[in-house]
C-alpha cells in the first residue's frame, strides 16, 4: 500500500447534459466579477476620442495647442503621429486609418484622442482641439451610395485583410467593396413556366447590438511590448492586428479578456484596440479608453439592407426558383461586412429543393458608422423575406404553410450550397415540434397570426482551436481555452465538458479567461462556433490528461481490462484508483501535474468559408402574435424556437440563449432602428430614442425545444445554439403579423408602420390583393 | 469650482470626503470608494446598471450628484452581499440561471431589493414594471422575473 492513503471513492454523476450551476454567477451576483472597465494600472491615464462631426470632409488643420497646455494633458494623438507606420486596419478589407487621415468619412470617425489624468480633463482638452474642415456632400444612405455618379466614400483600392476568408476578393465596382453571388439552373425558364410567383422589394434596418458594456480598453506600452485587456469576443485576431498594425512580433502583444458585459458580435474582430495601443505608444504610460454609449453606436452596429426577391411555384405546391439581389450598408469602412454579405447570400434560397437559384449581393461603402456582425447577422437579413414569401405562395395556393414547407425543405444530407457542407439537421422534424409548441392549426380569433420560419446559418466560423487541461496532483482541473465568456457560459459549459472526460464534478475545473501569453491559440468567440470548436478541443486535452493517467493505472492494476474513468478515478471495472493517488504514483511525490494538449484545425480543405461551414444552424422558431387595428401595435404573444444542438451539454444554458434571443429578436422586428438624416448624422444614439426590450416585452410564452440528434462535429455529437433563434424568431413574427392580416415589407414592424399598411389594407380589401 | 464636503453612510461605514461638487455619485462610488460594483452604461437614466439605493430608495448613480447624498445613507451591491435577502437572490438567481453577462445584474439586485421593502408578493405585472428600468441584453428576462417572483413570494411567469 502506498504511505499516503487514497481519498474514499466518491460518486460523480455524468457533467454533459446537467444543468450545473454558472461557474462565474456568484462572483457577478456579488458585483465582484471584473470588467475591463474596472480595472486600474498604476500610472493609468484616462483617453477620450475627439470625434468627426461631419461625415464627409477633407481635414485641412488640427490645432492641438490648447489641447496640450492644459494640467494634466500628458498626450495628444492625430493622424499625423501615425505617419512612421502602416496606420490602416481591418481584417476583412484593410481600409480604416487608427484615427483619421486628411479625411473624415463618417460622423463619430475618431479623429483625436487625448490622455490625461483624469477622464475630466482628458474630455475638457478634447474639447479644446480646433480642427478645420472643407465640406464634402456625403453618401448618406445606399440609394445615394450605388448611383452611378455617386462620389467614392473610398478612392483608393484596400489590401484584402488577414482573416477575410473569402477566398479571391472581387474587384470593387464604385461604392461596392465586395459582391457575393451564384446561381444553379435556369431561373429564367423556371419563373417562365411557373404557376405563381411573388415578388417585392423589402427594407432591414440598421440597429445597434447594445451590449450593457461599452467598448473597453487599456493599454500599456512598455518598451517594444505592449498589454491589452480588452472587452474583446476574438483576443487572438486582435493579437495579430496589433501586431501588424505596431509591427511587433505576436509574442509582444499580451492581450488579456477579463469577463465581457455583453458582445453579440459587437465585439468581434478590432475595435478601440489601435486606438487605446496608439495613444499609450505615445503617452508612455497605460491608457484607459472606454466608450460612452453613443460611441459605441458608432463603432459598429448592424447592417441595413434593401432587398428585391422573387420566387416561383408550380400549381401542385412545388417551389422551383428563387432570385434575390441585396444591397447591405456596411458604412464607411467594410468590417466583417463581406462576411455578413456572403452569410447573407447563402441563407437567400432558404433550405429548400430548388430547381434553380440566382442571389446577388452587394457590400456597400456609406458615409455611416461601420457595420459588422451581429448575432445572427446574414440569415436574420434574408430569412423573413423568403419566409413571407413562401407563405404568399401557399396562401395564392390554398395551402397549409406548414405543409407546404415540409414538402419543400431539404433533406438531411441535402445540398445547402454547391461545395459546401450537406444539411446536418432535420429541418421536418424540428419544424414540427416547433408547430406543436404553438398549436399549429389551433382556431384563432380576428387580429391574430401564426407565423412560421426556417432557415440555416453557416456556423462555427474558421475551425481552429487549442486548449490545454491540467490536472493538478489535488485531482482538481484548469482548463485553458481561448473562448471568451460573454455571458453565454462558455466557462461553465468547457468546465463540464472536461469534468465529463475525466469523470470530475464540474466544480472541481476551472476555467480561466483569456490571457493570450498562457492561453492557448483560439480564432475567435462567434458564429455559434465556441461549444462546438474550442469545445472538441477541451474534450481532446482532457483525453490526452486520460491517456496519461490510464497509462499509470495499466501498470498500477497490472490489467488487460479496458480502463476508463469514473467518479475521479480510473477504473477496471472492478477496481479504482484515483486520480491524485494516480499522479504521485507518476511523480513519486504529492506534486506534479499531468497536462494535455487539444488541437481542433480543418478536417477537409482549408477550413475556409467556401468549403465550409462546420455545421448549419438552424434558425426555426413560431410566434403568434395579435395586431391592434387602431394602434397598429403588435403584441407577441408566444414564441417557440428549435435549439437543434446535437447534444445539450447544459440544457438551461441554451434555453436561457434562446430567451435571450428572443427578446432581441422581438426589438429588432418591432421597434429598433437607428435613424440617419441625410447629411449622415445619427439622430438617436441615446438609449432614450433607441429603446430595447424591457420586461414589459416579454411574451407570456417562450419555448426552446431542444433538438439532440447528436450530429454534431463537437464534443459528444454537439453542435452550436444562440444565434439561430434571432432570425427565426424575427422572421416568424413577420410571417405571424402577414397570418393576422398585415403583410409588412419593411423591419421594424413599428405601429405607424403597421396601421399605415392596415389602411392600404382597407382600400384593397375588395379586390383581396394585398397578399 | 472649490470642493464640498460630503458625509454619508456607504454600505454601513462612515464617510466623510471632500469633493468636487460636479462629482457624480457614480464616480463616487466606482473611483473615491473603488466600489466597482456599480456599473455605468446608458448614462441617461434608463438602463438601471448604475443603480444604487439612496436611503432606501433606487436611484440611477449616473446622473446623481455626489454632493446630494451628503447625510444619506448609500447601499450598493457590495453592501447586499451576505444579508439574508442576497443570499435568498444568489440561489434564486443560480437555480434559473438568471445571470448571463453580469453586467446589468448589481442595478437589478438593488431595485428589487428596494421593491421587497415597498410591497410583499407583488403580481406578476408589478414585477414587470418595477423591472422595466433595469434593462438586460442577455437573458430576455424572463429566468430574471421567475427568480425574483420566488425571492419576492410572488407569481412568476409560466
Amino acid at each position: 500500500m502506498a504511505a499516503v492513503t487514497t481519498p474514499e471513492r466518491p460518486v460523480v454523476a455524468t457533467a454533459v447534459g446537467r444543468e450545473v450551476e454558472r461557474a462565474d454567477a456568484r462572483v457577478k451576483l456579488n458585483g465582484q466579477a471584473e470588467f475591463t472597465g474596472d480595472i486600474r494600472v498604476p500610472g493609468m491615464l484616462y483617453g477620450a476620442v475627439l470625434r468627426s462631426p461631419v461625415a464627409r470632409a477633407r481635414i485641412t488643420r488640427v490645432d492641438v495647442e490648447a489641447a496640450l497646455a492644459l494640467d494634466g494633458v500628458v498626450a495628444v494623438l492625430t493622424g499625423q503621429d501615425l505617419l512612421d507606420m502602416d496606420p490602416y486596419y481591418g481584417h476583412a478589407l484593410r481600409d480604416r486609418p487608427i484615427v483619421a487621415i486628411d479625411e473624415v468619412r463618417f460622423v463619430g470617425e475618431p479623429v483625436a484622442v487625448v490622455a490625461a489624468r483624469t477622464l475630466a480633463v482628458a474630455e475638457e482638452a478634447r474639447n479644446l482641439i480646433e480642427v478645420a474642415y472643407d465640406l464634402q456632400a456625403p453618401v448618406a444612405s445606399l440609394e445615394a451610395a450605388v448611383r452611378s455618379d455617386a462620389p467614392q466614400v473610398h478612392t483608393t483600392r484596400a489590401r484584402p485583410g488577414f482573416a477575410h476568408g473569402l477566398g479571391q476578393l472581387p474587384d470593387p465596382e464604385g461604392n461596392v467593396c465586395y459582391r457575393y453571388g451564384f446561381t444553379t439552373g435556369d431561373v429564367s425558364a423556371d419563373f417562365a413556366g411557373a404557376d405563381v410567383v411573388v415578388e417585392g422589394e423589402y427594407r432591414f434596418p440598421a440597429v445597434y447590438q447594445y451590449s450593457l458594456e461599452t467598448h473597453s480598453v487599456v493599454a500599456d506600452y512598455r518598451g517594444d511590448e505592449v498589454t491589452i485587456w480588452a472587452s474583446c469576443q476574438h483576443p487572438f485576431l486582435v493579437r495579430q492586428e496589433i501586431a501588424d498594425l505596431f509591427d511587433l512580433n505576436l509574442d509582444r502583444v499580451r492581450v488579456v479578456v477579463p469577463y465581457l458585459g455583453g458582445g453579440f458580435g459587437s465585439k468581434s474582430y478590432t475595435k478601440m484596440e489601435p486606438i487605446a495601443v496608439a495613444i499609450s505608444r505615445k503617452a508612455r504610460r497605460p491608457v484607459r479608453v472606454v466608450n460612452r454609449v453613443d460611441e459605441s453606436m458608432v463603432t459598429t452596429r448592424r447592417h441595413n439592407m434593401v432587398c428585391r426577391m422573387r420566387t416561383a411555384a408550380a400549381a401542385d405546391g412545388t417551389l422551383l426558383a428563387r432570385e434575390a439581389d441585396f444591397w447591405l450598408d456596411t458604412g464607411a469602412y467594410a468590417d466583417n461586412g463581406p462576411r455578413v454579405t456572403a452569410t447573407a447570400g447563402d441563407a437567400a434560397p432558404g433550405p429548400y429543393r430548388w430547381r434553380s437559384v440566382r442571389v446577388d449581393g452587394r457590400c456597400v461603402y456609406t458615409n455611416t458608422a461601420p457595420a459588422g456582425s451581429y448575432r445572427a447577422f446574414g440569415a436574420i437579413h434574408l430569412q423573413w423575406i423568403g419566409e413571407l414569401q413562401v407563405d404568399e405562395i401557399a396562401h395564392k395556393l390554398g395551402l397549409d404553410p406548414l405543409e407546404f414547407r415540409c414538402r419543400n425543405l431539404l433533406p438531411v444530407g441535402g445540398e445547402v450550397r454547391a461545395g459546401a457542407k450537406p444539411l446536418d439537421a432535420d429541418l421536418v422534424g424540428d419544424l414540427r415540434k416547433v408547430a406543436e409548441a404553438i398549436d399549429w392549426g389551433a382556431p384563432r380569433p380576428p387580429g391574430r397570426g401564426v407565423g412560421l420560419s426556417v432557415g440555416l446559418l453557416a456556423a462555427g466560423a474558421h475551425p481552429v482551436s487549442m486548449a490545454t487541461v491540467r490536472l493538478g496532483a489535488d485531482g482538481g482541473a484548469t482548463v485553458l481555452v481561448g473562448t471568451t465568456e460573454l455571458g453565454q457560459g462558455a466557462r461553465t459549459a468547457m468546465a463540464q465538458i472536461a469534468a465529463e472526460v475525466l469523470a470530475l464534478p464540474p466544480h472541481q475545473v476551472v476555467v480561466r479567461g483569456t490571457d493570450t501569453q498562457y492561453t492557448p491559440y483560439d480564432r475567435s468567440t462567434g458564429a455559434s462556433r465556441s461549444t462546438t470548436v474550442a469545445g472538441k478541443a477541451v474534450e481532446l486535452a482532457a483525453r490526452d490528461v486520460l491517456a496519461s493517467l490510464v497509462e499509470t493505472a495499466a501498470t498500477k492494476l497490472d490489467s488487460d481490462a479496458p480502463l476508463s474513468a469514473r467518479d475521479g478515478g480510473i477504473t477496471d471495472g472492478e477496481r479504482w484508483i484515483s486520480h491524485q493517488e494516480l499522479i504521485r504514483a507518476r511523480f513519486g511525490f504529492a506534486g506534479g501535474e499531468l497536462v494535455g494538449q487539444g488541437r481542433v484545425q480543418p478536417s477537409r480543405g482549408s477550413g475556409s468559408y467556401a468549403e465550409g461551414p462546420v455545421f448549419w444552424e438552424v434558425c426555426l422558431a413560431a410566434a403568434e402574435v395579435e395586431v391592434d387595428p387602431a394602434t397598429g401595435v403588435v403584441h407577441v404573444m408566444r414564441t417557440a424556437s428549435v435549439a437543434d444542438v446535437g447534444r445539450a451539454i447544459n440544457p438551461q444554458l441554451i434555453r436561457r440563449q434562446d430567451e435571450g434571443a428572443t427578446l432581441q429578436a422581438i426589438g429588432n422586428a418591432l421597434f429598433e432602428e437607428m435613424h440617419y438624416d441625410p447629411e449622415g448624422l445619427l439622430l438617436n444614439d441615446t438609449l432614450l430614442d433607441y429603446r430595447i426590450p424591457s420586461t414589459l416585452d416579454v411574451p407570456e410564452q417562450m419555448t426552446c425545444v431542444i433538438v439532440e440528434n447528436e450530429d454534431g462535429p463537437g464534443p459528444f455529437g454537439a453542435k452550436g445554439c444562440g444565434e439561430g433563434a434571432f432570425a427565426g424568431v424575427t422572421a416568424a413574427i413577420a410571417t405571424a403579423v402577414a397570418a393576422a392580416g398585415v403583410p409588412m415589407r419593411e423591419l421594424p414592424m413599428t405601429p405607424e408602420r403597421v396601421w399605415r399598411r392596415l389602411q392600404e389594407r382597407g382600400t384593397v380589401e375588395q379586390t383581396g390583393e394585398l397578399r | 469650482m472649490s470642493p464640498v464636503t460630503v458625509q454619508a453612510v456607504v454600505n454601513g461605514d462612515q464617510v466623510k470626503r471632500s469633493i468636487p461638487p460636479n462629482l457624480l455619485l457614480i464616480d463616487f462610488l466606482r473611483d473615491e470608494m473603488g466600489l466597482t460594483g456599480t456599473k455605468q452604461s446608458c448614462e441617461v437614466e434608463v438602463c438601471g446598471a448604475c443603480t444604487v439605493l439612496v436611503d432606501d430608495e433606487p436611484v440611477s448613480s449616473c446622473c446623481y450628484l455626489a454632493a446630494d447624498i451628503d447625510q444619506r445613507r448609500v447601499e450598493t451591491v457590495e453592501g447586499l452581499v451576505g444579508t439574508p435577502f442576497h443570499n435568498r437572490v444568489v440561489e434564486a438567481f443560480l437555480r434559473h440561471a438568471a445571470v448571463q453577462c453580469g453586467f446589468c445584474t448589481p442595478g437589478l439586485l438593488l431595485t428589487a431589493k428596494a421593491m421587497a421593502r415597498r410591497e410583499a408578493a407583488p403580481t406578476e405585472l408589478e414585477l414587470r414594471e418595477a423591472l422595466a428600468g433595469n434593462l438586460c441584453r442577455c437573458t430576455g428576462y424572463h429566468s430574471v422575473l421567475q427568480a425574483l417572483a420566488e425571492v419576492l413570494g410572488s407569481e412568476g411567469p409560466a
